[in-house]
């Protein structure tokens, strides 16, 4: 700015920056002293921020600051603040039978709340985040249920899972016919048309019926009840309906039969606490399957 | 007016100077006028609104709030005498704020800074913390002295600063409390206060508020509407020449000269203006500026050099409004020896007022005709539809179902959608065949699963219009939506 002693402008006797533009000069006039006072502090308290809190990155971390803050820690202290404002519902959800929750309308909408998190957590790698499904993984949503679908049979499956290595899990065990010797092929490629049919599929060209019908029932009624109702004690599923947990066409059946199939449902009893696993249950009930 | 300086004359402008300036301390003379008169007046009320607004009663009946505006954020509820705000009703605020800075545009429009000078809480504050200043210290004289011998700390200066400065701390602190008043029943809190009883936000609040009233309006003043408003930036773009500025009428004024030499000068028959050089258009200026150097950024437009100037005219028997409002036109058409002229009514403020009028429509009327009962509905997404055993096609849904009135009410869910459809509400409270039943307590909002159930056969179509009704069984009111039933 020295450069420009003495251009002064004509209308207010204010010195110039010597700046221009298209006539226009900019007069050169100082900040206030508490302005440039705030602009040096500012300066102070950046610097002292570097050196307090977290704020250079580094090739593969960051300064930690002389307070050690995390706003990791911070969410932790946040989630069991939460904990502890819930404690008292989950206390109540906890102690609640299962029919008086879904009875009282908070207690149901906690649990909803609740189970649609921790299913959301754990449960949603295999039958989705809404609970479709997927081939193996039974869709939740519907009302075809291998283990029963009543609150109390799907709070049972979820506490012991289906074989799961628990001791009160679920068995059951559908057998290889064609791996270990059972049926012959041909004989399998004939009962799967068979199954096909009782739920009303189309079934091949010249297949035998009564063949099918054979074996069916000397080697599948046992689990899959007489006309393949199925049978929720042993897991064996209703082969009368639209529903396959692992596909209805005539090549998959043939697989199914020929190699067996044991899905396997982990149990969550020790993993999630009882009033979280209660959540869960009517969460899945809730979803509109549930009888 | 363009005066031209000799930069000889120059002392405190050089370019050897530091970068940056102390504060002019300004001191404000106490004036009386028409517009000092309108200043008072906006000042009683606008305060007496902000500080006793929270203790008006407003009944909304049993275990509704009886404050008549309140913030209720823990519920998030806002009430405005009979109006009642729920968070998804936010759009309300856009409107006031559409509103408010088109009005403020109309304003600028007429009358220039007139929000700077009169209404706004950094003017309302300081013109009342100048005032007390005035009462304990004097006016500008008298502060000017007692400020320059500052040396001389006598009992009675002393205790004349305390008062000032535990007046204007009380006035802060009120100020503080009355802001924390709006989001808690007021009654309540003051009494919670009193006791030490009050959540440790409102105390933090209420030091806050005392801290920046007392800082802003007790030291900051005229800086803040200098350096950290942008208005006055913002507001020099939007005028235009119609826009009545605070005017020195220099073609009137000039050239100036003191009442006796003015005198001898029109004897003689010389041209001489009306300005007789006394300064108290400058010693009333709460900005500390000088009006008759033309339209300036620091002019607030309060008026209060108009009604010096005024009751100087009147002392020397001269006409007023020597200073006034008054556009640049007339600046020109006054040179130029035509009338002046003002236009009020131009296509600028009939735009503002029309995108005013517009909105403020708009608002009263969705306001006037919202229902206090709504559902809302998501499809979900995941899966889309089910397909059940019986090969019937399930589709789901959560409603959020909002009862905005003062009384439980009973609601029945009904549905018109794919043939042969049926609902099922997930936690219905009664279920008489098709038609299921929840109770919604007031003032609430109630989350529901909805399952719709038809059969493949006769509902050929991909997706399906289904809409959504809830109805009021015992008053009738009834409200709907419409989405979507989609075949796997
Ligand atoms: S110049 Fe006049 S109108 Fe402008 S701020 Fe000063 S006293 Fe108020
Ligand atoms: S108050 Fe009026 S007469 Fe006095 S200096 Fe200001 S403009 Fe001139």
């Amino acid at each position: 700015m020295t450069d420009h002693q003495g251009e002064f402008d004509s209308v207010t006797g204010r010195s110039t920056t010597g700046h221009e533009w298209d006539g226009i000069k900019e007069l050169n006039t100082p900040l206030p002293r508490w302005w440039v006072i705030t602009f040096y502090l500012t300066i102070v308290w950046a610097i002292g921020y570097w050196i307090v809190y977290p704020a250079w990155p580094l090739i593969s971390s960051n300064t930690r600051g002389v307070l050690g803050y995390s706003s990791r820690a911070d969410v932790a202290v946040e989630l069991a603040n939460l904990d502890r404002i819930r404690g008292d519902k989950m206390v109540a959800l906890g102690a609640a039978s299962l029919a008086d929750i879904e009875k009282d309308p908070a207690l149901l909408a906690l649990a909803r709340a609740k189970g649609k998190t921790v299913f959301g957590d754990n449960c949603a790698p295999c039958h989705g985040s809404g609970a479709a499904g997927a081939k193996g993984f039974p869709n939740l949503n519907d009302d075809d249920w291998l283990w029963g679908g009543t609150l109390d049979q799907i709070m049972q499956t979820i506490q012991f899972g289906a074989r799961s290595g628990h001791a009160k899990t679920h068995e059951g065990q559908m057998l290889a016919f064609g791996k270990d010797g059972v049926l012959k092929p041909d004989e399998i490629v004939t009962v799967a048309n068979y199954v096909r049919s009782l739920s009303g599929l189309p079934t091949r060209n010249g297949y035998d019926a009564a063949k099918g019908e054979k074996i069916f029932t000397d080697n599948c009624v046992a689990c899959h009840g007489d006309g393949g109702k199925g049978n929720q004690e042993l897991g064996a599923p209703n082969l009368t309906d639209k529903i396959w947990l692992y596909g209805s066409d005539e090549a998959t059946l043939i697989e199914t039969i020929a190699n067996g199939r044991a899905g396997v449902m982990p149990s969550w009893e020790g993993r999630l606490d009882p009033a979280t696993i209660k959540a869960m249950a009517v969460y899945v009930h809730s979803l509109g399957g549930g009888k | 007016m363009n005066k031209t300086v000799n930069p000889k004359d120059l002392t405190s402008d050089d370019d050897n100077g530091p970068l940056y300036v102390a504060r002019k301390k300004v001191y404000p003379q106490s004036v009386q006028g028409t517009f000092r008169r309108i200043k008072w007046g906006l000042m009683a009320f606008c305060l007496g609104v902000y500080y006793f607004l929270p203790f008006v009663r407003w009944n909304r009946g049993l275990g509704a709030p009886s404050q008549a505006v309140l913030i209720d954020l823990p519920n998030s509820r806002f009430y405005f005498f009979f109006i009642e705000l729920w968070p998804q009703e936010v759009y309300y605020f856009t409107g006031l704020l559409i509103v408010a800075a088109v009005a403020l545009f109309l304003m600028n429009s007429v009358g220039g800074r007139i929000w700077c000078g009169y209404l706004c809480p950094q003017t309302v504050w300081t013109d009342l913390f100048y005032a007390v200043e005035r009462f304990f210290e004097g006016d500008r004289r008298e502060r000017m002295r007692k400020d320059k011998s500052a040396g001389a700390l006598t009992p009675k200066r002393l205790s004349e600063i305390v008062l000032k400065h535990a007046t204007w701390l009380m006035i802060a602190w009120w100020t503080g409390g009355a802001w924390v008043l709006y989001f808690n029943d007021a009654p309540t809190l003051v009494k919670q206060l009193l006791t030490f009883q009050a959540p440790v936000i409102a105390y933090i609040w209420i030091g806050i508020l005392t801290a920046t009233t007392y800082v802003l309006a007790g030291f900051m003043r005229e800086q803040v509407c200098t350096y950290m408003c942008p208005w006055p930036r913002i507001q020099a773009a939007l005028t235009d020449e119609w826009a009545l500025n605070v005017t020195y009428r220099y073609d009137r004024g000039e050239k100036r000269t003191s009442v006796k030499k003015a005198a001898e000068l029109r004897a003689l028959g010389e041209h001489v203006g009306d300005c007789v050089d006394c300064y108290q258009c400058v010693a009333v200026c709460p900005t500390g500026i000088d009006i008759r150097n033309g339209p300036q950024l620091e002019c607030i437009q309060c008026g209060l050099c108009i009604d010096a100037c005024d009751n100087v005219m009147t002392k020397i028997g001269r006409p007023k409004r020597l200073i006034g409002y008054d556009n640049d036109i007339n600046i020109q058409r006054r040179q130029e020896g035509k009338a002046p002229i003002y236009r009020i009514v131009r296509p600028r403020t009939m735009a503002y007022s029309a995108i005013i009028a517009a909105v403020g429509g708009i608002m009263v009327y969705v306001l006037a005709t919202r229902t206090l009962l709504d559902i809302n509905v998501l499809h979900d997404r995941n899966p889309v539809a089910v397909r059940l055993s019986d090969g019937s096609i399930r589709n789901a849904y959560t409603a959020r179902l909002l009862n905005k009135s003062g009384h439980d009410r009973v609601i029945a869910i009904d549905i018109d959608g794919p043939v042969n459809s049926t609902i099922h509400v997930v936690g219905a409270d009664s279920v008489t065949p098709d038609r299921p039943m929840i109770v919604i307590p007031r003032d609430s909002t109630s989350e529901l699963r909805l399952l719709v159930t038809a059969p493949a056969e006769g509902n050929p179509e991909k997706s399906i219009p289904v809409r959504f009704r809830v109805t009021d069984i015992g008053l009738g009111e009834a409200a709907s939506t419409t989405d979507n039933f989609v075949a796997p």
